[in-house]
């Protein structure tokens, strides 16, 4: 088994598959605690359908426009997927405080609606006959079959995206904390909690779209959510626990992915499978420890 | 120049008025307990002085060298709270956060004024401890603590003593007499406990109904002649 996988880490591909996979599990897994404990697991989940959405209008875009695909093609349609998430974050950051369709009702509009009309796009005619669509669909709401494939262009993107990513969170822990915490005390004593929302909104919209070539569009949640639910099992400072998700999360990318390389499954769904597994260990080790002390 | 004036103030929802014309002021030192019904708006009120929410119409003034900024606030409980992984003092320290502006981290003195916030609300040896694990009191112990970090001026107390026993909620009100008394904080309540606000204010407001505000033997006297009213209308 070993020998198996030090042959395969030979390779620059597994290599790279390796760096994104860890970078991002790492990214992922920073605000997932302030996502559970705000309620806004919901917006994360949206999202990621919105960013499917935006995967199929920048694959149409690529064919429609043919002097764009160059870029389109060599940035893997990030150029729009970025922005057009970003955007939704915002929008639905604002639609959940004053409107008329309130905040839950407005994130599953938007995120089964970009659903629709992502698949619709894809099935147009535009695309030549040729093209495996279904194929296509399939490793963006569960990721690629492998994600061997990355180029080292990706991987240095996704590299300097990990990078201000974690020194933005290092940057604004403590005000996160403070707006996770109690909102109402952080604005009444001058936080400005909007601008932080608004900041933890972008976050978790770049975060989703570096981890739709990892995991998927649909698994992206998983990423994010478990980890930090393991570690609130058993830990009892924000900064623990904060730090536990990270690298457990770290520890679940890499087992997962050496694993869908030896085993031959899907990255995506061995990643959170093993998220999985991770957070029934905690779980179990938490009700223990709390049957001790009540026994 | 009193610390809060409060003019001609209007609060409601969405077009909808809860309450009009609240005036009133607040001298450094006072000891003010609000009182009122259910939904009457106390919260409310609480909410627009903090400048959570626009009052409808009127205005707010702080003076006397007091920012806005600076009035510090002990919440109801809400859910989130309930299950936050958070030690006690992450949450204390965090009570400086709106001094910091960008700030990102805490300075050696806030980090030892928030040790020394803790000693005086007798939640030091708890520290360590995950927030969600104390009692009730305890918890509301620590939210004084965090408030303290955030003034030295006046506070803002939502119910300190929903849900807590008979006898944290005497150690509860000792701790906000020895804030008002000894450290001069100014205090302002908002209470279910009749009793405990006449016995620890000097000062009242009623709001709901008719609004009152005024000293405790003021408000004595209002309350008996609005009795004798009653009972002569019966």
């Amino acid at each position: 088994m070993l020998d198996t996988l030090y042959y395969y880490l030979q390779f620059s591909q597994v290599r790279y598959a390796l760096i994104v996979g860890v970078l991002v599990a790492l990214c992922a897994s920073l605000l997932g605690v302030t996502l559970v404990l705000k309620r806004f697991s919901f917006i994360g989940d949206g999202l990621s359908h919105v960013a499917f959405g935006a995967m199929a209008v920048s694959s149409i875009t690529g064919v429609l426009v043919s002097q764009w695909k160059p870029v389109i093609d060599s940035t893997n349609g990030m150029i729009i997927v970025m922005p057009l998430t970003v955007l939704s974050a915002v929008l639905l950051l604002r639609t959940g405080k004053n409107a008329k369709v309130k905040g839950d009702a407005a994130v599953a509009m938007i995120s089964v609606g970009a659903l629709a009309i992502g698949y619709l796009l894809m099935n147009l005619d535009v695309f030549p006959k040729s093209a495996n669509i279904s194929g296509d669909v399939c490793s963006t709401l569960f990721g690629s079959l492998s994600i061997l494939t990355l180029t080292e262009g990706e991987v240095f993107f996704c590299l300097a995206v990990s990078v201000i990513v974690t020194a933005v969170f290092i940057i604004f822990y403590n005000k996160i904390f403070s707006v996770t915490f109690d909102e109402d005390f952080a604005t009444a004593t001058g936080t400005k909690a909007s601008a932080y929302n608004l900041l933890i909104a972008i976050i978790i919209a770049v975060i989703i779209v570096i981890s739709m070539n990892l995991v998927g569009s649909l698994l992206i949640s998983a990423l994010i959510i478990f980890p930090a639910l393991s570690a609130m099992r058993l830990l009892k400072s924000f900064k623990a626990v904060t730090v536990c998700s990270a690298c457990l999360s770290v520890f679940c990318a890499a087992l997962g992915i050496i694993l869908s390389i030896l085993l031959s499954t899907p990255v995506g769904s061995t990643i959170v499978a093993v998220n999985i597994a991770a957070f029934g260990v905690f779980w179990l080790i938490g009700a223990a420890k709390g049957g001790f002390k009540r026994a | 120049m009193s610390q809060l004036i409060c003019t001609d103030l209007i609060l409601g929802y969405e077009g909808q008025e809860i309450l009009s014309g609240v005036s009133f002021a607040v001298e450094q030192g006072d000891y003010v307990c609000i009182l009122g019904e259910n939904g009457s708006g106390k919260t409310t009120l609480m909410k627009t002085i903090l400048g959570l929410r626009k009052p409808m119409s009127g205005t707010i003034e702080t003076g006397d060298g007091l920012s806005p900024r600076e009035i510090g606030y002990l919440p109801q409980q809400n859910s989130i709270q309930r299950d936050f992984p958070a030690s006690v003092r992450e949450i204390v320290v965090s009570g400086f956060q709106g001094q910091c502006g960008l700030r990102p981290f805490y300075t050696k003195a806030e980090k030892l004024q928030a040790e020394k916030n803790m000693e005086l609300m007798g939640v030091a040896d708890l520290k360590k401890r995950c927030y969600r694990e104390l009692s009730g009191g305890q918890q509301q112990r620590v939210l004084l603590a965090r408030a303290l970090c955030a003034t030295k001026k006046m506070l803002l107390l939502d119910e300190p003593v929903a849900g807590l026993d008979p006898k944290a909620t005497q150690e509860m009100y000792s701790l906000i007499e020895r804030l008002n008394k000894e450290h001069g904080i100014t205090i302002i309540m908002i209470s279910h406990d009749l009793r405990a606000a006449l016995q620890f204010a000097d000062k009242i407001l009623h709001i709901g109904g008719e609004l009152f505000f005024g000293t405790r033997s003021e408000y004595l006297r209002y309350a008996a002649s609005h009795r004798e009213e009653a009972v002569g209308n019966a």
